[in-house]
């Protein structure tokens, strides 16, 4: 699978009907990012239950295919999960939760780039500093 | 091949070793021509030339290689600056278009403005004709403003009027836009910042390449462009201004080759233009830059543009033709350089440029380094095909079929 392939049923679905899109009215989490090299940007936001759980994300941004699709399935993903599930999740978790798309280097920028700002915004919330080191955004 | 009258396209695409490969099966299409061009064979000799019998540091040793390595840099320089009717003693080797503006700003900025200042900048620009004066706006407490845009993407000169009656100390504006394609009236502008006693700063870059340019029809204080953008290598580009005027000015870079004398205390300048050429300079790329003004000359500029236009007129037309295509630019082929910048439907542009690249073909996609422009727009990205003498009407075709494609898998 290369090329034009990986604008499968699953990716546009979530590109045309983004599940967790539009903003929270109370938060506890608000982090924002953009990828430079193509102006995609995602804003996560996150109330946190008592349980240090994610009780409530959304998201907005714009962007291609790609990089709206893996912030709304992400969001989908997170729900309900513990905050230090965030830790947890990995390039190849997101690659997968895609369904192994065949991206080149210059769109797994765009796939990252939710799983880059939710992890920014709950390491910050948390404490932490989430050091960018999955590629997402090493040509920045 | 469906030619456009004006060229040989099937001679002139010979002439350009890598438009014989493939990309993923299919033949290249390359309508990046604004980000860089394609160079011709000739291009590529002269570096290997260069290279292979000529190699040496210029205007230092006195054996027959440095002497040759010497002549043929001057040789470039008296080319590249006649190419745009210019002295040679007016032009400074630079890497590029944004090494010229930067020069500029360091040069001819740290000692002409002062606090509270303005420097004039436009809508249109390419980051490298907005950023560099933002910094020096900062540094020197100036203020930096911007010329407005007509709803059909051309300069509003009533803004720049009204701009120009607060007396700037600079009025740095392109002559071609990279995203609409505009190219600005740019004698009216220069000699009205002139009448206002601005200083111009002219980018070229889109326009050397894609038209007949002579800066004495215009004459601005500083014009600058870029070498890969017109078949030449890349790291190698242009910044003319006036001997008298690049002789007033600071050094810009400090090192061997760009003094007289140095002493502990102080130093003294060698002559314009090599004052502003410190360390060893780019001689074999200068030297790819004069070949590839030769294979431009042989053509002759006014026969690329008139190919271009006709490409330009063929897309506007075809590409119209598909529901969901939106450009921006002048539809005014007199005002619009062989540049279409645009979106089809709801598909992304970076998701246009991947299912392209699968076809072959080579676009560029995201905000062109002018995201100012990209907001007056209200895009967030776009699409861009740009043109050169290698194009046909075939890559037009190709690209219309390459968005129907898009269009299929998107559901447009």
């Amino acid at each position: 699978m290369s090329g034009a392939d990986i604008y499968r049923e699953l990716i546009l679905d979530y590109y045309r009907n983004p599940r967790n899109f539009g903003r929270l009215q109370k938060f506890d989490i608000d982090s924002r990012d953009t990828n430079p090299l193509c102006g995609d940007e995602v804003e996560i936001q996150i109330r946190v239950g008592e349980k240090q759980e994610i009780e409530e994300i959304k998201f907005v941004g714009k962007g291609c295919a790609i990089s709206q699709a893996s912030a709304s399935m992400l969001t989908e993903l997170a729900k309900g999960k513990k905050l230090d599930w965030v830790r947890e999740i990995t390039k190849e978790d997101v690659f997968k939760m895609l369904g192994n798309p065949d991206l080149g280097p210059s769109r797994v920028k765009c796939a990252l780039l939710g799983m880059k700002v939710l992890k920014t915004g709950v390491y910050g919330y948390l404490g932490a500093h989430y050091e960018d080191s999955d590629g997402s955004g090493g040509f920045d | 091949m469906l030619k456009t009258d004006v060229l040989d396209i099937e001679k002139v695409r010979s002439d350009f070793p890598i438009l014989r490969r493939t990309v993923h099966g299919k033949r290249l299409v390359y309508l990046d021509n604004s980000n860089t061009t394609q160079k011709p064979r000739a291009v590529i000799d002269a570096l290997v030339d260069y290279y292979s019998r000529h190699n040496s540091n210029v205007h230092r040793a006195v054996y027959a290689l440095a002497e040759e390595s010497t002549e043929s840099y001057e040789g470039a320089r008296r080319k590249v600056a006649g190419f745009v009717g210019a002295p040679a003693k007016d032009l400074v080797f630079v890497r590029g278009t944004t090494e010229a503006t930067n020069l500029v700003r360091f040069a001819w900025g740290e000692t002409h403005v002062k606090k509270g200042d303005l420097l004039v900048s436009t809508l249109m620009e390419h980051h490298s004709n907005i950023v560099p004066w933002q910094l020096l706006a900062k540094r020197k407490k100036a203020t930096l403003k911007f010329v407005g845009l007509r709803p059909d993407g051309t300069l509003d000169m009533e803004s720049l009027e009204n701009l120009l009656k607060e007396s700037p100390k600079l009025v740095a504006f392109t002559h071609c836009s990279n995203v609409l394609g505009t190219i600005n009236d740019v004698a009216k502008i220069c000699s009205k910042a002139r009448a206002a006693g601005a200083t111009t700063l002219v980018d070229g870059a889109q326009a050397v390449p894609h038209m007949p340019v002579d800066i004495r029809s215009f004459g601005p204080d500083f014009y600058a462009f870029s070498g890969h953008k017109m078949l030449g290598p890349m790291g190698i580009g242009g910044l003319l201004a006036k001997k008298e005027l690049l002789e007033e000015m600071e050094p810009f870079h400090g090192g061997g080759e760009m003094i007289r004398e140095v002493f502990l205390d102080h130093s003294t300048w060698n002559d314009v233009p090599y004052k502003f050429e410190a360390g060893t300079v780019n001689v074999a790329d200068a030297i790819g830059l004069g070949a590839a003004i030769d294979y431009l000359s042989g053509i002759g500029m006014a026969k690329v543009r008139e190919h271009e236009v006709k490409l330009l007129d063929y897309a506007l037309q075809t590409l119209a033709e598909l529901k969901g295509f939106q450009q921006y630019g002048p539809l005014d082929l007199k005002k619009r350089a062989g540049v279409i910048s645009f979106n089809f439907a709801d598909v992304h542009p970076h998701d246009l440029a991947t299912i392209l690249d699968e076809e072959g073909i080579a676009i560029r996609s995201g905000h062109h380094c002018a995201q100012p422009l990209m907001r007056w727009l209200n895009v967030t990205a776009a699409s861009r095909a740009s043109f050169h003498v290698y194009n046909s009407y075939d890559d037009v075709d190709a690209l219309k079929a390459g968005l129907t494609k898009a269009g299929g898998i998107f559901r447009v």
